[in-house]
């Protein structure tokens, strides 16, 4: 297990961050180095936290003034959690949904992190070989954290732009189907909502479908909502699949949820995922199991301070909420004065950015070498669709959380030069080095990597012709 | 002694297994029907359809009336049948899913939770949390004896903590301890700075003639995913690791549970003082391949837990020996390593490796902070390899076990602190070394014997004397016994599969030396029950 490839690094996805690694955006020490875009990461509220740990200091119990804790939280490696942070953790869960819900603590199980979150469940509800449908696109580390260790399957559900990336009974049924056809025994659906990379929340029209589908055929229904605080204008609602089950008959043994401080609070650093299930044998098999991925007892108790000062979850959500609206604003209509559209969205920190224009073909190849050119010369590092199992190419993921302004307005200089490059670029990109035709004076660098990548891409040398009859692939 | 294993998962076999007495007489109920038609009696198809008739009803009616097994494990070997049981529960529970339109199904492994008995290690810890002993809220309550904490040197760390860290974990000012610091995504296996810092105090403990480099290092959140980890890189699902008993508990969940990898149990005996011989270790690494399992590597706990003792250094290269040539890996748990109280030196595998040439890469370390510094609810454990291809796989898969970063920081500072570090480790010495010696002496005076042990947070204590029957049930109604009568929780052998029944672990380190004599008292009481006649 250790040496086959499920771990997946030696994928697009990675290939991008490495190429971050290398060379590193820094305003003044590397002003033409790679901007991070592929990282969905929420530092734009930081601050705040900082400013309340430093006020609360009895919280972080290694001070002068938390220290008569010390003993009991540094000893304290129960399974269950810290009271108090199981029960800070489901006040916040509620808080965050309006309060339209109550989450009961005792259904709280720890994971190490999302990521760890993610796989506990997985464990839990499904065996080696089972498969777990999951609508894409899709967050790329699924394809590791639910398969690599437990040996599950998953199964895309497709969706495309006609209808907005919607999730269709009839897609969900093709691909239940193809499951059955293949002798594979579905377990599971998996849901992210708000969604990643979209940025989309479901209504509750398309909620209540999912659920009544998973209980017709009797199988799970995971829900990731670690976007859920990541909302950032009223409209539409984020629903919980808590509140969905309050209002509709169903099965409530298939209903699980996974969320975590790594978005929302922009914590990830904590390592703090959580499963909520209400399935009582889930609930007592992911606890036992959670011993691999505890939350460190002083982060609990540290959390729980944070989570339970009221005043400070009303001020923080309703700020970050604010701040991200704003971002997303900033960015989504410098895309526009450039003619770039986004997918709609109001949630998450990313947007599904609409490249479909600027593709020689509208295959897969194209679209990763448009994004090598993106990485390479435009030196942006932003996350190709093909990466999140989308079937139309040219959709790419952009994150827009994860930096200061100034960094946000180079990053949106740069793409504004990229599309007007457009239609130079069209015709430039046979012929290389297109790259004089940039009006910006970027050091010529060869990607080195570049041509492990894909085996499928080919070169724009290729006396090979680009087949108009290749097929897209998913 | 019959070794039962657990069937293939897939297994259709939904006939309850025997138990490992009953291999006799089932055959003894085969032979006679045979008998009867050998021998003509009644006709050839009466003489053979009416006793196989027979005997198959007979057989039904004997496994139906057969009472459930009881709630603590038979006996060491059949522990595993436990986990046998477990499986065949799952593989009920597969058929059973298989084109039904019943409810849906968990895991396999979540089902077979659900309906296992938990050993009797975890059913005490649970005794205690429903009863804790306190000297004045609940002074009947139980007194932990099962859980191997160290509370005896908290008081030096909140002494550090109150001198040096100022206002809160974003720090001061100088060491970069900023939000950005601890909030945000950090290597997954641990900062740098962390593993340097750990480095350092493994090489302390672990005898200075072992310098452990950090670029090895990989930090998880906590030894038991740590061992797991191991497990998913080292071997594969339906191989086996080999590990000498006595054994900690929790190996049987951090192995087995969902690598589906095996533990086959190399017993030693209080002959030998529990250590292990070579001999045996070939023995069952034979009968193993003999049966088709494939061993993948040997699991020791340096210090053992729950015997204490030392693996001399001569005994690190023996076994490093047949490693090499069973060309298998080593696994050594050494988290006790810095909780060593005996005049014996702790030799660490780490030296070993150091000074060989050859077969580095077969040996593998685990650590962490939970034992000997006390620090068991902030999560951190380490695995020490020589091997790049372990390093590569482990450090991914710590993406679902990573350390907290604020509780990394915090651990760097203190870590770095080398004055206090071996300040700490000096008297948190001598004060386990003088309560091990007060609760021996107390135990001596009951006419109760222990191993001479020179490691670790607990004792081996032998109470063979007290039990009635000598076997795992006489066992057990001591511990029964113990934790209802004494109202103590110590965790009996068979818990970690020793082979000679009437043997505890006692942890003596989460007490206090005035409770010394009320254990010791309480245990007193049990004694005089025991030797009256019943």
């Amino acid at each position: 297990m250790a040496t086959n490839e499920l771990h997946g690094e030696n994928s697009p996805y990675f290939h991008g961050w490495k190429a971050y690694d290398n060379d590193p955006f820094h305003p003044i020490q590397n002003p033409n180095g790679v901007i991070q875009m592929g990282l969905a990461e929420n530092m734009l509220s930081f601050d705040l936290i900082e400013d309340w740990i430093k006020k609360n200091p009895r919280a972080s119990i290694c001070t002068s003034e938390g220290l008569n804790k010390f003993r009991d939280i540094a000893i304290f490696q129960d399974y269950h959690g810290l009271s108090e942070f199981r029960n800070a953790v489901a006040k916040f869960m509620g808080r965050v949904r309006g309060d339209r819900v109550k989450f009961d603590p005792a259904r709280i199980v720890m994971g190490g992190g999302a990521t760890g979150a993610n796989e506990l469940i997985t464990f839990c509800l499904a065996d080696p070989g089972d498969a777990f449908l999951v609508p894409s696109p899709y967050y790329p580390a699924f394809g590791r954290d639910l398969r690599w260790r437990t040996g599950v399957q998953l199964f895309p559900v497709m969706c495309n732009s006609k209808n907005d990336f919607q999730i269709t009974v009839e897609a969900l049924e093709e691909a239940y189907e193809k499951a059955k056809q293949s002798n594979i025994k579905v377990k599971g659906l998996i849901i992210v909502n708000p969604s990643n990379p979209l940025g989309t929340v479901l209504d509750r029209e398309a909620l209540k479908t999912l659920v009544s589908f998973i209980n017709e055929k009797n199988i799970h229904l995971v829900c990731d909502e670690i976007y859920a605080a990541t909302v950032f204008s009223a409209a539409p609602n984020f629903i919980s699949v808590a509140e969905i089950i309050q209002e509709m008959d169903c099965n409530r043994d298939l209903i699980h949820i996974v969320y975590s401080m790594s978005k929302d609070m922009g914590l990830p650093g904590f390592r703090v995922g959580i499963v909520y299930s209400y399935n009582d044998a889930v609930v007592n098999c992911g606890r036992k199991m959670s011993s691999f991925g505890l939350v460190s007892s002083q982060t609990q108790h540290l959390l729980a301070s944070m989570l339970d000062d009221e005043e400070f979850v009303e001020m923080f959500l309703r700020e970050s909420a604010k701040r991200l609206s704003d971002r997303h604003k900033f960015f989504t209509m410098g895309l526009e004065q450039v003619g770039i559209s986004c997918l709609k969205s109001n949630a998450g920190l990313f947007v599904w950015m609409d490249l479909r224009s600027m593709l020689i073909e509208q295959t897969v190849e194209a679209e990763l070498e448009l994004w090598k050119i993106i990485i390479n010369q435009v030196k942006l590092n932003v996350s190709p669709g093909s990466s999140f199992q989308c079937v139309e190419p040219g959709w790419f993921r952009v994150c827009f959380a994860n930096m200061d302004d100034a960094t946000v307005e180079i990053a949106l200089k740069r793409i504004q030069m990229l599309a007007g490059q457009g239609k130079e670029k069209e015709v430039a990109v046979k012929n290389k080095p297109w790259r004089k035709n940039l009006r910006l004076s970027f050091p010529a660098r060869i990607y080195d990597e570049s041509s492990v990548m894909s085996p499928r891409l080919m070169s724009p040398h290729s006396p090979i012709p680009h087949s108009p009859l290749v097929r897209a692939r998913t | 002694m019959t070794q039962t294993f657990p069937p293939k998962p897939d297994s259709e076999d939904i006939t309850r297994k025997p138990p490992s007495t009953g291999g006799g007489t089932t055959g003894m109920r085969l032979i006679v029907p045979l008998r009867g038609v050998v021998q003509g009696r009644g006709g050839l198809i009466l003489g053979s359809l009416i006793p196989c008739a027979l005997f198959y009803f007979l057989q039904f009616y004997l496994k139906r009336r057969r009472p459930s097994p009881p709630s603590n494990p038979a006996s060491p070997s059949a522990s595993s049948s436990n986990l046998a049981e477990l499986q065949r529960t799952s593989s009920r529970s597969n058929l059973s899913s298989r084109g039904s339109i019943g409810r849906a199904l968990v895991s396999t492994r979540a089902s077979s939770i659900a309906k296992s008995n938990d050993s009797t290690y975890y059913i005490g810890l649970d005794r205690v949390k429903e009863d804790p002993y306190d000297e004045i809220d609940n002074p009947n309550g139980i007194i932990q004896l099962g859980l191997a904490e160290n509370r005896l040197s908290l008081d030096l760390i909140e002494k550090w903590l109150s001198r040096t860290l100022n206002d809160s974990i974003c720090g001061g000012s100088s060491d970069g301890l900023s939000i950005s610091g601890i909030a945000t995504y950090q290597p997954l296996d641990g900062l740098v700075e962390l593993k340097m810092a750990i480095a350092g105090l493994m090489s302390r403990v672990m005898g200075s003639a072992a310098l452990i480099d950090p670029s090895k290092l990989i930090l998880t959140s906590g030894a038991t995913p740590a061992v797991e980890i191991l497990c998913f890189c080292l071997a594969d699902q339906g191989n086996a690791l080999l590990v000498p008993t006595p054994y900690y508990p929790g190996f049987d969940r951090d192995v087995r549970w969902r690598t589906g990898v095996d533990l086959i149990p190399v017993h030693c005996r209080s002959s030998d003082n529990f250590t292990l011989s070579i001999t045996a270790l070939d023995q069952t690494f034979n009968q193993a391949r003999k049966r088709g399992q494939r061993v993948r590597g040997i699991l020791i706990s340096n210090p053992s837990n729950p015997v204490g003792n030392l693996l001399t250094r001569e005994m690190l290269y023996d076994l490093l020996d047949f490693a090499r040539e069973k060309n298998i890996h080593i696994i050594s748990d050494e988290i006790f390593a810095g909780s060593t109280y005996g005049t014996e030196e702790f030799v660490s595998m780490a030296e070993i490796i150091d000074s060989e040439d050859s077969d580095k890469e077969r040996v593998h370390i685990i650590y962490g902070l939970s034992k000997d510094l006390s620090l068991p609810g902030f999560r951190v454990g380490v695995i020490y390899s020589l091997n790049e291809n372990v390093l590569a796989a482990s450090s991914r898969l710590t993406r679902f076990s990573s350390i907290s970063a604020p509780t990394q920081r915090i651990l760097i500072s203190m870590l770095s602190d080398t004055r206090f570090i071996q300040e700490y480790f000096k008297v948190n010495r001598e004060r386990i070394r003088k309560m091990y010696e007060l609760f021996v002496t107390g135990l001596k005076q009951l006419g109760i014997e222990c191993t001479k042990s020179s490691g670790g947070l607990y004792c081996w204590v032998n109470m063979s004397g007290l039990i009635r029957p000598y076997n795992e049930k006489g066992e057990l109604e001591l511990w029964e016994k113990l934790l209802n009568i004494a109202k103590i929780n110590a965790t009996p052998g068979s818990s970690c599969h020793c082979i000679e029944p009437g043997w505890f672990r006692c942890c003596f380190t989460t007490l206090a030396e005035k409770d010394i004599p009320v254990v010791i008292d309480r245990i007193h009481k049990v004694v005089e029950t025991c030797k009256s006649p019943a």
